[in-house]
This record gives C-alpha cells, sequence and structure tokens, in this order.
C-alpha cells in the first residue's frame, strides 16, 4: 500500500509539474503561440482552476467509489493548485505589467475581477501555508473551519474567470456550474457551518 | 557524398521545421494543459478543436490558405519601429468567426473558400458598383503601409500592410449629401465559419460582424482597405480577401474579409458597441486616458519578437501616434464620452 502510495504520488507530481516546466521552457524560447505572455498566464490560471476542481472532486470520488488512496494526494493536488495560482500572479506582474508597481496595485484594487481573483489567491496562501502537518495538530477543530474557506476560494475564482473574458461566457459557465456541483457535495456541511456562524 | 547545395537545404529546412514546430508545440502545450488537469472537462477539449488528446503522431499534412504576391509600391510613412514577424502576424487573431482563441484562426480558417467573392458598394450614392475577386486587387493602385496595430487587450504590433485608399473606393460610387457615414459587414457563412455555426466557438456574438465609420473618418487618407501583408495577398485568418484598416482605432474596428460597403445617414450598428456597450463604443480611437472598465489603457505590450522575457511594455499614445494626422476630426467631441 505504501508502495502504492509513493508510486501515485510521483505521478500526480509528473502531471502537474511537467507540463508546467514544458509550457515555461516554450515560452521563455517563444514558441508558446505569438504572444507567450498571454499564453502563460492563461495556462497558469486555467491550470491552477482545473486543480482546484480536481481537489474538490478527491473526497466525493473517494466515498462514492471507496477509493482511500485518493485521499492521500489530496493535499498535493491543493498545493499544485496554489502553485498554479501563485506562478499566474507573478506572471502578470514580472510579464504583463513588468514590475510596473503602481500599474500592478492599481490593477488589483481597481479592477474588481481582479480583485476577487487576488481574493481567492490569499485563501488558497492561507491554505497552502498551514497544509503543513505540524500546524494542522496546532490548529485541531479550527484546522477544518479553516480549510472550509477553499469552497468559497473556489467560487471566487470562478468569477474571476467568468468576468475576465470579453464575450465568450460558455466556458467559465461551464466551470462555474461544476464548481456548483462539487459544492451542492457538501450542502448538508456547508448548511451546518453556516447556520453556527 | 553530399551533393546539395547548403545553402538552399539549410534555408528550406529551417523554414519548414520551424513553422511546424510552431504549430507542433501549440498544439502541445494545450494538450499538455488538459493532461496536467483538464481531462475532467471534455467541454474544454473539444472547444480547441485541434487538441485531440494526446495524439502528437496525427501527420495528416494541413491544408494551407493559398496566398499570392502582390504589386505594389513601397511605404512613404518612414517607419523606424520592429515589424512584428509575420508568422506571429498571421497566429495571433481574433476573428471569433473562425473560433475565440488566438490560434483558432489559424487553425480552422484554412480551408476557407473566397471564390466567388462579392463586395458591393450601395446605399446613398449615384453609382453603386460591385468588385469581384480579381477587382480587389486590380481597381486601385496598391501601396504598402506600415501601420501600428492597437488591439483593446492591450497589445499592439506593426504590419506591413498591402491595399488602397478607402476614400478612392467610396469616391468611384459617387456618394450624395445624405451619405454621413459607412457601415461595413462582414461574410455571413456558417458552413465555411464554424464561429457563426456554433454559439460555444463564436463567443457568443450575432453575426453577421458589423462596423462602421463616420464619412469623414472614412474619407481620411489613413484608412485603408487592405488585401495583403508582407507583400502577398492577406491569409484567411487575416481577414481575406479584403479588409479595412483604420489605424488609430482599436483593432476591433477593423472589419475582416468584407462583403458590403454601404453609405447611410444614420450612425450604423457595431458589433462590439451591441455586445458591451458600456465597454466599446462607437469611436474607439485609440486613447490612454480612456481605460477599458476591466484594464488600463494607458501602455501596451508590443509584439515582436523574444519569450516571455522581452521588455515589450510600452505607452499608449493618442490616437495610436496617429494624432496628427487625425486629432482634428474630433476636435468638438468629448473623447471621454464618445469612447
Amino acid at each position: 500500500m505504501k508502495y502504492k502510495v509513493i508510486l501515485f504520488k510521483i505521478f500526480v507530481h509528473l502531471a502537474a509539474f511537467l507540463p508546467l516546466a514544458n509550457a515555461y521552457y516554450l515560452a521563455f524560447t517563444d514558441q508558446l503561440g505569438a504572444d507567450p505572455v498571454e499564453a502563460i498566464i492563461h495556462f497558469t490560471g486555467i491550470g491552477a482552476f482545473n486543480l482546484l476542481l480536481l481537489s474538490l472532486m478527491i473526497t466525493p470520488l473517494s466515498k462514492r467509489f471507496k477509493i482511500s488512496i485518493l485521499l492521500k494526494v489530496r493535499r498535493l493536488v491543493g498545493l499544485y493548485s496554489f502553485t498554479y495560482a501563485f506562478l499566474h500572479l507573478t506572471n502578470f506582474l514580472v510579464f504583463e505589467v513588468q514590475f510596473d508597481w503602481s500599474l500592478f496595485l492599481s490593477e488589483i484594487l481597481e479592477r474588481p475581477y481582479i480583485t476577487i481573483g487576488m481574493a481567492g489567491l490569499l485563501i488558497l496562501l492561507t491554505l497552502a501555508i498551514t497544509s503543513i502537518s505540524l500546524l494542522r495538530k496546532k490548529m485541531a477543530k479550527n484546522w477544518q473551519k479553516l480549510h472550509n474557506w477553499v469552497y468559497l476560494a473556489a467560487v471566487l475564482i470562478g468569477i474571476h474567470f467568468y468576468w475576465s473574458v470579453k464575450s465568450e461566457i460558455i466556458e467559465p459557465s461551464i466551470y462555474l456550474f461544476i464548481t456548483f456541483i462539487l459544492l451542492a457535495f457538501r450542502f448538508k456541511k456547508l448548511n451546518k457551518w453556516i447556520k453556527k456562524d | 557524398m553530399l551533393i546539395q547545395s547548403p545553402e538552399k537545404s539549410v534555408l528550406k529546412e529551417h523554414q519548414v521545421t520551424d513553422e511546424s514546430v510552431y504549430l507542433k508545440r501549440r498544439q502541445l502545450i494545450k494538450q499538455m494543459g488538459f493532461f496536467g488537469a483538464g481531462t475532467l472537462l471534455s467541454s474544454t477539449i473539444a472547444n480547441t478543436t485541434n487538441a485531440q488528446g494526446l495524439d502528437f503522431f496525427s501527420s495528416a499534412p494541413e491544408k494551407t490558405f493559398q496566398r499570392y504576391p502582390l504589386t505594389f509600391t513601397a511605404d512613404g510613412t518612414n517607419n523606424t519601429e520592429v515589424l512584428t514577424p509575420e508568422a506571429k502576424v498571421t497566429s495571433h487573431n481574433n476573428f471569433y468567426e473562425f473560433g475565440i482563441g488566438k490560434s483558432d484562426p489559424v487553425n480552422n480558417a484554412q480551408n476557407f473558400n473566397i471564390k466567388p467573392w462579392q463586395l458591393t458598394i450601395s446605399g446613398e450614392c449615384d453609382k453603386p458598383y460591385t468588385l469581384d475577386l480579381d477587382d480587389l486587387t486590380k481597381s486601385f493602385a496598391l501601396e504598402e503601409r506600415i501601420y501600428r496595430l492597437r488591439c483593446v487587450e492591450a497589445w499592439s504590433m506593426v504590419i506591413p500592410w498591402v491595399g488602397f485608399e478607402l476614400s478612392k473606393l467610396l469616391k468611384k460610387a459617387q456618394p450624395n449629401s445624405r451619405a454621413k457615414y459607412i457601415a461595413f459587414e462582414t461574410l455571413h457563412d456558417p458552413a465555411q465559419m464554424p464561429g457563426q455555426a456554433s454559439r460555444r466557438m463564436g463567443g457568443g456574438i450575432d453575426y453577421p460582424y458589423v462596423e462602421g465609420l463616420r464619412i469623414d473618418e472614412a474619407m481620411n487618407p489613413l484608412t485603408l482597405m487592405s488585401v495583403g501583408l508582407y507583400g502577398k495577398t492577406l491569409p484567411a485568418q487575416n481577414g481575406a480577401p479584403i479588409r479595412l484598416v483604420v489605424p488609430w482605432k482599436y483593432g476591433f474596428k477593423s472589419i475582416k474579409s468584407i462583403v458590403a460597403i454601404k453609405f447611410v445617414e444614420h450612425p450604423p450598428a457595431s458589433t462590439w458597441n451591441i455586445l458591451a456597450p458600456n465597454e466599446y463604443g462607437f469611436y474607439a480611437n485609440v486613447n490612454p486616458e480612456v481605460d477599458h472598465p476591466r484594464w488600463s489603457q494607458a501602455s501596451e505590450r508590443r509584439l515582436t519578437s523574444g519569450g516571455l522575457f522581452a521588455r515589450n511594455r510600452i505607452d499608449t499614445l493618442p490616437f495610436n501616434g496617429y494624432g496628427e494626422q487625425v486629432a482634428g476630426l474630433y476636435k468638438n467631441l468629448d473623447l471621454r464620452k464618445n469612447f
């Protein structure tokens, strides 16, 4: 079992990391389409959302089909989602606005769709930091409470995507739809959580 | 025993490899993206028409849209700016009729059939007429114009167009006194244009794509009807066989694959304005002072060459740097309101 878990983790690492390395290699060498900046921003953005939805799919899937090994990579997939999202923002700063800090800050604060995306990223950052086992133990019950914020992050990121496009809303609509399906699996939990507060 | 002429073979091989690698890698990266995470969304995969799973070995030779060399007088605009490479000009297009991704047009438009083509010039004029495909390149003397193209999405290119002034085409029809505006229309042919056949492919736009200019804007010597770029007829993805180029306005004004030009009395509709009137105005003059509601228009990224580290962000100029020639057209107009 342990051996299997390690193999599975290696697979997840490769599946998440290799496409990223490949995309950056192509973008650095100007082979990623005519505008590598736009391409790498879109690649990391949509990659982060894909991975986040994938991580939210793990629990319902492992429950339904009793595949416990899936749970072993849930944190890993979540951390990769954060990594992609962090690179998404870094790409925007380094390659899109090219260290024009005032433009960078004003775009984040004045453009609601970017503000919302930023809020989503800050949630992911908090979750990534507190995903360390030591902190998890220390936080005890509060850990789960904090990590429920991932559902809000998913919704924010869905809105960020929907709002960012010019007119082609079908793809972001599908993403939002999937997000809400995944939230529906947590209906009881979310309901309880909201009523408590 | 190598008897090949090295010079020739080097050049040929370089060109061929370059292009196919270029195309394949783009495809590859798309697929890798899905491999990384997106296999969960089959709809997304369908969205990129060329991505068929992880099929790196599909060797079906793609047909390319035929382009022919043109005869024209050289550019007289004293351009000193670095041109955007032809490969980029022809592979980074917003032409939603062929798909919403930047590389969808180059991938989906290669079988575009422009024979027969008819461009009708009609409306408020004394001598309406029609141009056939051959007439488009033969009726008016062709000249090269190197223009900056500023997309509303805040990227820009420098492109050597080949064409003729729109005013020549308009004057031939002898517009009457009611001709205050010009309305343009793109071909509507869902059988050839997948974006017109499906709302998903076409970004939810109501086709045909329409655009308009005030007649004084249309008559300005900068306003070009382009039939080619980089010395040859237009590629399908750039708006073959004939398109408008209005260099001081955002790119979406420069309507592609035009079939109808009409003199009209009242302001004509324009596609992006219909879609989002708060984001895209009728005038759409390049203006660093007036932001798009969702992003700044104060600067832009100039696409030439170099990868991610190309320091290509430059200030956007009023009227895209053509103020000297066109600012007078708008002297009594509040450009904040009439964006």
